[in-house]
């Protein structure tokens, strides 16, 4: 807590619960899987240990294309942790998936993979944006990024 | 079944200063909240034996009940979700004085965000689920997760930022109305709105709330003793808590509608139990940590149809004199941010003839919990 405000502070990175441990392994192998009930094929997310909808506790992980469009975006201004204000103001884009409309994640949408969180103009960012997903590590733990389909 | 209708009521109310910071501890004026309410109450201090508030809050039971004097205390309880469970902590109250767990109770919030830390700049305590799934993405603040419901609510429903507007003026309205409002000398005009800096595209500064030292606490006994009291009995005449299906907090952005958030699920169980409709409320005190979560309250509560929340607040609707005034001492916007604790007290002003911005001959107050989150809602009536 006292520490000398010496270095540049890291972006955070994912803090993993046990139901999304296989979600960040297969990220770090740059695939985009979600967690889908093995009885009754029901996608959900985030994930959990049982089924909503069936109650059975047999989960797989579906792997998908990675391609999805832009649902909703924000711009963050200060104040903000001194990693983000540093790159403010930058988008945070809520990605709805093709293959699980319900599934829509948090990222940011990047020029290139591992490109910085604002890379990308403003301007270029809207809702129903296609864009896809590619992966880059983020402190030790590797993240999907989304970059445009048509940048 | 029994029920809470009209059971028991609202006969007191308390509550300190509102200040960018207070020079006492949340402990201390949590006590001069509850003393202030119970005086008002015209209740010894020995005389409760029921306490609720929220699970964030800091200053516990224990500590309370023994520094302002409770007796043998039999019904405690905390509510959890932040904001979310401001009307829930009455709520809990009529449920124990209703079936004989308890016969005087108090509820309180005392907080001091304007001078203490932004919880969002603790990097050390994260919750996994979410957090994980926003936080490293720069998605840091409550501002920036009702930012995105905000952006689509806007493109889907073709909502714009004068609504948001509408919103941020009446309160601030109110506010200069209110002597004890951070904002009272404060007037808000379009252009400020306007041009003011961004806190999170598409919500700016005036979008959201205040960051307030204070304390506000509130006294429920049974009807039949509220009619000895000292003040006009407020009843709590409905009262809801809302967790939905598949809701997921204020990152509700994982089930087929993350624009319908807890309010619809609130509003169902409230009205249900319920001897009015929406039309009938004379005055509103909703939620508002965020412009954006009053269209979609308005919504949610069925004041008007899915979509119809923004174009609801045209034609000075929200002001006096309007369809529906709305948080009329100012709001956590411009009165002050207590989590939602002075909509609470205003409601019961409200319904006493004692607002500084008085609804004439107000018999119905609709008072809501933080939208967002899993919530909470009140129906005051004077009966």
């Amino acid at each position: 807590m006292a520490d000398a405000p010496a270095k540049q502070e890291p972006l955070l990175t994912p803090v993993v619960d046990d139901d999304a441990t296989p979600y960040w392994e297969y990220a770090a192998q740059g695939e985009l899987r979600v967690q889908e009930c093995a009885t009754c094929g029901e996608p959900r997310f985030p994930p959990r240990p049982c089924c909503p909808h069936c109650a059975s506790f047999t989960t797989t992980w579906r792997r998908t294309s990675g391609r999805g469009r832009v649902w909703s975006y924000v711009v963050p201004h200060p104040p903000l942790l001194p990693a983000y204000a540093a790159r403010a103001p930058y988008p945070v884009v809520l990605v709805e998936l093709t293959d699980a409309p319900r599934v829509r994640l948090v990222g940011n949408l990047v020029a290139r993979a591992g490109a910085a969180l604002d890379s990308v103009p403003l301007e270029r960012v809207r809702i129903g944006a296609r864009v896809q997903a590619v992966f880059a590590d983020q402190g030790g733990v590797v993240v999907p990024q989304w970059i445009l389909e048509r940048p | 079944m029994a029920s809470l209708k009209d059971a028991t009521a609202i006969v007191g109310i308390g509550q300190t200063p509102f200040a960018k910071q207070l020079p006492e501890s949340e402990k201390a004026l949590a006590c001069r909240a509850i003393l202030s309410a119970l005086d008002d109450a015209g209740i010894a201090p020995a005389e409760v034996d029921a306490f609720a508030s929220y699970t964030m809050e800091e200053t516990d039971e224990v500590e309370v009940a023994k520094a302002v004097g409770a007796g043998d205390v039999t019904f405690f309880s905390k509510v959890g979700y932040g904001g979310g469970g401001s009307c829930a902590t009455v709520g809990h109250l009529a449920a124990a004085v209703a079936t004989g767990q308890a016969s005087v109770g108090v509820a309180w919030r005392s907080r001091k965000r304007g001078s203490g830390p932004r919880p969002w700049r603790n990097t050390a305590v994260q919750l996994p689920t979410p957090a994980q799934w926003t936080r490293p993405f720069g998605l840091l603040r409550p501002a920036d997760e009702i930012a995105m419901l905000t952006r689509r609510y806007l493109h889907e429903y073709g909502a714009t930022r004068d609504h948001l507007f509408n919103v941020a003026l009446a309160c601030r309205n109110r506010a200069n109305q209110n002597p004890a409002a951070i904002m009272y000398e404060r007037p808000l005009t379009r252009d400020m709105y306007m041009t003011s800096r961004w806190i999170s595209e598409p919500l700016c500064l005036f979008d959201n709330c205040l960051e307030t030292d204070g304390a506000l606490a509130c006294v429920v006994v049974s009807a039949e003793r509220a009619r000895d009291c000292r003040r006009v009995p407020v009843y709590v005449h409905s009262v809801a808590q809302g967790l939905p299906a598949q809701h997921h907090g204020m990152v509700n952005y994982w089930n087929d509608d993350p624009l319908s958030g807890p309010a619809w699920t609130a509003a169902r169980q409230l009205w249900k139990q319920s001897d009015v409709a929406p039309e009938d409320v004379d005055v509103a005190q909703i939620y508002d940590a965020f412009t954006a979560l009053i269209p979609l309250s308005l919504e949610g509560y069925g004041f008007c149809a899915r979509g119809e929340g923004g174009a609801f607040t045209e034609g000075g609707a929200l002001e006096i004199g309007g369809r529906l005034p709305l948080n009329t001492a100012g709001g956590g916007l411009s009165e002050a941010y207590v989590h939602g604790f002075n909509l609470i007290t205003e409601g019961v002003k409200q319904l006493r003839g004692t607002s500084t911005a008085q609804v004439p001959d107000a018999a119905t107050c609709l008072v809501t919990a933080g939208e967002g989150v899993p919530t909470s809602a009140l129906l005051l009536r004077t009966t």
